[in-house]
């Protein structure tokens, strides 16, 4: 019980860090293996068999190897429902099937618009890549209708499933994280009361303050 | 008190209605109206803020996203019906990974391929071949990891059918119908073989009766 878990990728990959600070929010000691997407290193026949998709995070543990950040959240919840954070995944089933829902709302739509503007504005200038203004404005566009929806749900809930923080708000640090800190569109999340106080929140817990920290250590 | 499910003409309300079949657990259904907009009414946007489909009302209790629902009954009636979440934590959580992989990987370019080529004049927007095209490519990649994985493993997760391989039914019955594109499934050997085993399942021909 006392081996580390394995996760496998950079810190900067959004997924990535997705894991991490699930892993520092339950209390799961673990060492992170880095990937370097600029070497090539997660298209490589070895990295392959453990994710044959060649995306990052895998994840090791005694028992087996997963990949797709969100699956390892739920199966690192699922295995140690007492510690860390206990109401990370609920307690019981309707709990956990609110949690969920908004789980699969992060995922089919915060995700592609959030996705997509934080590579167009953070990732493809560092890459030195055209970046692509079209898509950036439709885009925005997409995530202001999400934003206001949430704005809404947050005046009804002070997290997105309820009172507490849980693994939906959790899913939505390592994206937003880029675009209120690395570009000027912070202002799409801080116009808005309750999305702003939300943000202030769920992005000052310890468990993210020490994820970004791993993003901005030199040495990636 | 009967489950209420929204939408059941489209394809992600099947997902939910074929996993309730499995599980043996009693529905009613709801119509909604996507191209006169009835998803936008005030009245739908109360239970599904997002305007998307499904959504359930099961007494008092509203749930959104049919990922989310068919965990939730999977997890509610394991003990009756198909088992489709596994027996252990690690079964489960390779469950949850192919489920993930289904919603990132697969579903995308295929929902993509399905609303240009479907539903392009019907919602009023232009077809975009290069869209498709790129669609096809993209999801023609994804197929050949499920090929490999298919030859290794009866079913996505392991040797039992799960919400992983169930959660393709309604878009890949899109894909090899009104898509057109039946060749993608049946020129990959071991994904063809699968297609048949999940498609030929009685619950999914029940769905498919329920909503003809």
């Amino acid at each position: 019980m006392a081996t580390p878990v394995t996760v496998y990728g950079p810190p900067l990959s959004t997924a990535v860090s997705r894991v991490l600070v699930c892993l520092l929010e339950k209390d799961v000691p673990f060492q992170l293996v880095p990937i370097s997407m600029a070497k090539g290193e997660h298209k490589k026949p070895d990295y392959l068999k453990i994710q044959p998709f060649g995306q990052v995070p895998a994840f090791q543990d005694d028992e087996i190897t997963l990949f797709e950040s969100r699956a390892i959240c739920r199966y690192i919840a699922d295995k140690y429902p007492s510690k860390g954070t206990m109401g990370l995944f609920g307690t019981n089933p309707l709990v956990k099937a609110s949690i969920d829902q908004w789980l699969e709302a992060e995922s089919q739509s915060f995700n592609p618009p959030s996705s997509i503007l934080a590579f167009q504005l953070v990732f493809a200038p560092r890459m030195k890549l055209k970046q692509d203004k079209a898509l950036i404005k439709q885009n925005e566009a997409k995530l202001v209708k999400v934003l206001d929806i949430y704005e809404n749900r947050l005046g009804e809930s002070r997290y997105l499933a309820g009172d507490e923080f849980t693994l939906a708000d959790l899913s939505h640090l390592p994206n937003t994280q880029y675009l209120v800190e690395k570009t000027n569109r912070a202002e799409l999340f801080m116009s808005r009361r309750n999305v702003g106080r939300w943000w202030d929140e769920i992005s000052s817990r310890p468990s993210w303050k020490k994820v970004v920290e791993m993003q901005n250590a030199p040495s990636q | 008190m009967v489950v209420k499910v929204y939408g059941p003409d489209y394809a992600s309300p099947k997902r939910v209605l074929v996993c309730l079949v499995e599980k043996e657990v009693e529905f009613e259904t709801v119509p909604v109206n996507l191209v006169t907009g009835e998803n936008r009414s005030p009245e739908y946007l109360k239970l599904q803020p997002f305007g998307s489909l499904p959504v359930i009302q099961d007494g008092d209790y509203t749930l959104f996203e049919s990922r989310a629902i068919i965990r939730y009954y999977a997890e509610k009636y394991k003990s009756q019906g198909t088992d489709l979440l596994g027996k252990t934590i690690e079964d489960q959580g390779l469950v949850q990974q192919w489920l993930e992989v289904e919603a990132h990987n697969f579903h995308p370019p295929l929902n993509d391929l399905v609303l240009h080529i479907m539903f392009s004049s019907v919602l009023g927007f232009t077809r975009d071949e290069q869209v498709i095209k790129e669609s096809e490519e993209k999801l023609g990649k994804v197929l050949d990891v499920y090929e490999d994985r298919l030859s290794k493993s009866r079913y996505l997760a392991g040797d039992f059918f799960s919400l992983a391989d169930l959660s393709h039914l309604p878009f890949t019955n899109y894909l090899v119908g009104p898509v057109g594109k039946e060749y993608m499934i049946k020129e990959r050997k071991h994904v063809s073989a699968w297609w048949d085993d999940i498609s030929s399942r009685p619950s999914w021909q029940k769905v498919l009766q329920l909503c003809k």
